[in-house]
């Protein structure tokens, strides 16, 4: 008469039998395994962090703190600054970033208070849906269909009229900066308004029935109540869309033109950090290449974590302080 | 406060109803755009031959991708094989052993870190650690890749899953007498069954679409390849490299091959949401 884990049936055995001696080996065999795999979690951080830190030492020792700060990336010379990269992944992020905060702020808030209760769960399943699609899809469609959109209607509306500024200035060539970025947008849209969303819901409804009762309108309690009440919610949001667009890789690959140069207009090739990896990694033959391609990786891996970190920092902060935990 | 014409308050509210429904609408808008664009190229790339063919030469019009799909489908069931067990004893070591201890709470802390990895940090990660040691890509390093993505996923929503359960559940098993493992195993998870499996589907889907962690781990293959020890075609890794090329062939494949990802992510994620549903709904 043993217990399996299969079966319906649980063998309850007196105290001081055999049985429930196995019994109780078992439960610490369980629990060990348990403990074992929750370490692993620990461990596989722990491995990425080493890894990534031996494989680039050879880059850090040999170009030091000029990798971080000069643009110049000539393999054949050599010669490995990561400026562009860096500038790329924190210009398209913003470009993402300016993009969906608003978008999602007014999803959210369509959402939360003006859907009728019937639509709302069509909307939010079809806005969440588009965070399921691979990247590679909105690769496919950034290269086939958005860039080519962006070169013929977009770019060329927005340089003849902003074009004064240097950031719109220069060929409409569809792929490049501006593009990367409102691919990125769309990708973090829905994981952005979805925090959003959950952070307009928590409010009490009191607040917002007071300031309805004072006669304010739906936007006034938004603008004033909600988005005050918030606020540290909101910032979270952002945080952890900046995690998400920061790391981003396929769809940016395609349509962001993959060039190490550094340029001020918005419409010219550029590329990132996760570009830059995707592109160059299996061509790395010399072990100089290699290492600074690895160090790219942990550079880009200290940025990403350092904005969850943040994110989940600042959300658990901004729950406790709204009275939710 | 300032004193504002009514009018003129209703009109800014008006407007901003007017641009939030716009902005939602816009969000489906693109989603239905994409996946029209993805179904509309990607289904006249798809014939028999697209399922049961190997990729013909470059340049060479017809063969198919169906190396691809069987290294996809093989890669991703080893990730899953590797990921899930660890992940769901990982996150019931957090829900029922662990909890507010300080080691459960460094595992959520990683765990959370992890989600946030880049997938293409995680690339990098196998690379060095299995790719460069063998001296070979390989079907099982992409499979260790995905499984790292899939590892905190699933350890996380099955922490959240067990989480629900109620203590008196808990509680009235052991009082019968029963064995901790087997008031886990047949009680708790079976209480937090639906949930636990969404959460696996949401992980499989995830992954499943991946491509930059599989770049330079699994690479890609143009032969029929099951030996998890060599390089394996994958859909993914075929898309990218299709669609890079100067092909019309090769790029309807690839539009091919992007449909069948899309579509079986989708299913996922739809089947996912419905036993959420149910779950709701039953309980």
């Amino acid at each position: 008469m043993t217990s399996s884990a299969s079966g319906s049936e649980i063998i309850v055995a007196m105290p001081g039998t055999r049985l429930r001696q196995n019994q109780k080996l078992a439960s610490q065999v369980f629990r060990s395994c348990a403990g074992l795999c929750g370490c692993s979690i620990i461990v596989v951080m722990a491995a990425i962090l080493f890894e990534l830190l031996l494989n680039s030492s050879q880059a850090m020792a040999t170009l030091g703190w000029r990798f971080l700060v000069t643009a110049q990336w000539d393999p054949v010379a050599g010669k490995f600054g990561a400026l562009s990269s860096i500038y790329g992944t924190a210009v398209s992020t913003l470009i993402a970033l300016v993009i969906a905060v608003p978008t999602s702020l007014v999803i959210a808030l369509f959402l939360v208070e003006l859907c009728p209760k019937g639509l709302s769960g069509f909307f939010r399943t079809a806005i969440e849906l588009l965070a399921a699609i691979p990247s590679i899809i909105y690769g496919m469609w950034g290269l086939f269909v958005l860039a080519p959109f962006m070169a013929r209607y977009v770019q060329p509306v927005m340089g003849k009229y902003l074009g004064f500024t240097p950031l719109f200035q220069g060929p409409p060539m569809g792929i490049g900066m501006l593009t990367a970025g409102v691919i990125l947008a769309l990708m973090i849209l829905p994981f952005v308004s979805s925090v959003m969303r959950d952070v307009l819901e928590m409010i009490p409804p009191v607040l917002k029935e007071s300031a309805y009762g004072l006669g304010a309108t739906t936007w006034e309690v938004t603008k004033d109540v909600s988005l005050k009440y918030g606020r540290a919610g909101m910032v979270g949001a952002i945080f952890l869309g900046l995690g998400r667009a920061i790391g981003e890789t396929m769809a940016v690959t395609f349509v962001i033109g993959n060039d190490h140069s550094l340029s001020v207009s918005l419409f010219a090739s550029g590329n990132t950090i996760a570009s830059t990896l995707a592109n160059e990694f299996t061509e790395a033959s010399e072990p100089l290449y290699l290492s600074a391609l690895v160090e790219l990786g942990l550079v880009l891996f200290l940025m990403a974590s350092a904005f969850q970190l943040i994110a989940q920092l600042w959300l658990r902060a901004a729950a406790v302080r709204m009275g939710t935990q | 406060m300032k004193k504002r014409s009514i009018v003129l308050r209703k009109i800014v509210n008006g407007v901003v109803t007017g641009v939030a429904g716009a902005a939602a609408v816009a969000g489906i808008g693109m989603l239905l755009w994409i996946l029209g664009v993805v179904v509309q190229r990607g289904i006249t790339a798809i014939d028999w031959e697209f399922f049961t063919r190997l990729p013909a030469p470059p340049g060479e019009l017809g063969g198919g991708v169906s190396n691809a799909i069987a290294g996809t489908f093989i890669i991703t069931l080893v990730a899953t094989l590797m990921g899930v067990p660890i992940g769901i004893l990982a996150g019931t070591y957090v829900a029922e052993f662990g909890r507010e201890t300080r080691l459960a709470t460094a595992i959520r802390f990683c765990a959370n870190t992890l989600m946030g990895a880049p997938s293409i940090v995680i690339g990098v990660f196998v690379y060095t650690l299995i790719v460069i040691p063998m001296g070979r890509f390989s079907g099982l390093a992409g499979s260790v890749a995905l499984a790292t993505i899939m590892l905190p996923i699933v350890a996380r929503t099955t922490e959240d899953m067990l989480r629900l359960v109620p203590n008196s559940l808990r509680e009235s098993a052991l009082a019968l007498g029963a064995p901790e493992h087997n008031m886990i195993v047949q009680v708790v998870f079976r209480a937090a069954r639906s949930g636990m499996l969404t959460g696996i589907i949401l992980a499989v889907a995830r992954v499943s679409g991946e491509t930059a962690p599989l770049l330079f781990t699994t690479l890609n293959s143009p032969y029929w390849s099951l030996a998890l020890d060599k390089p394996m075609a994958n859909l993914t890794v075929t898309i990218f490299n299709y669609a890079m090329s100067p092909y019309a062939d090769w790029q309807a494949k690839a539009w091919g091959a992007s449909l069948l990802i899309t579509a079986a992510v989708l299913i996922m994620n739809l089947a996912a949401r419905a036993l959420a549903r149910e779950r709701r709904l039953t309980s």
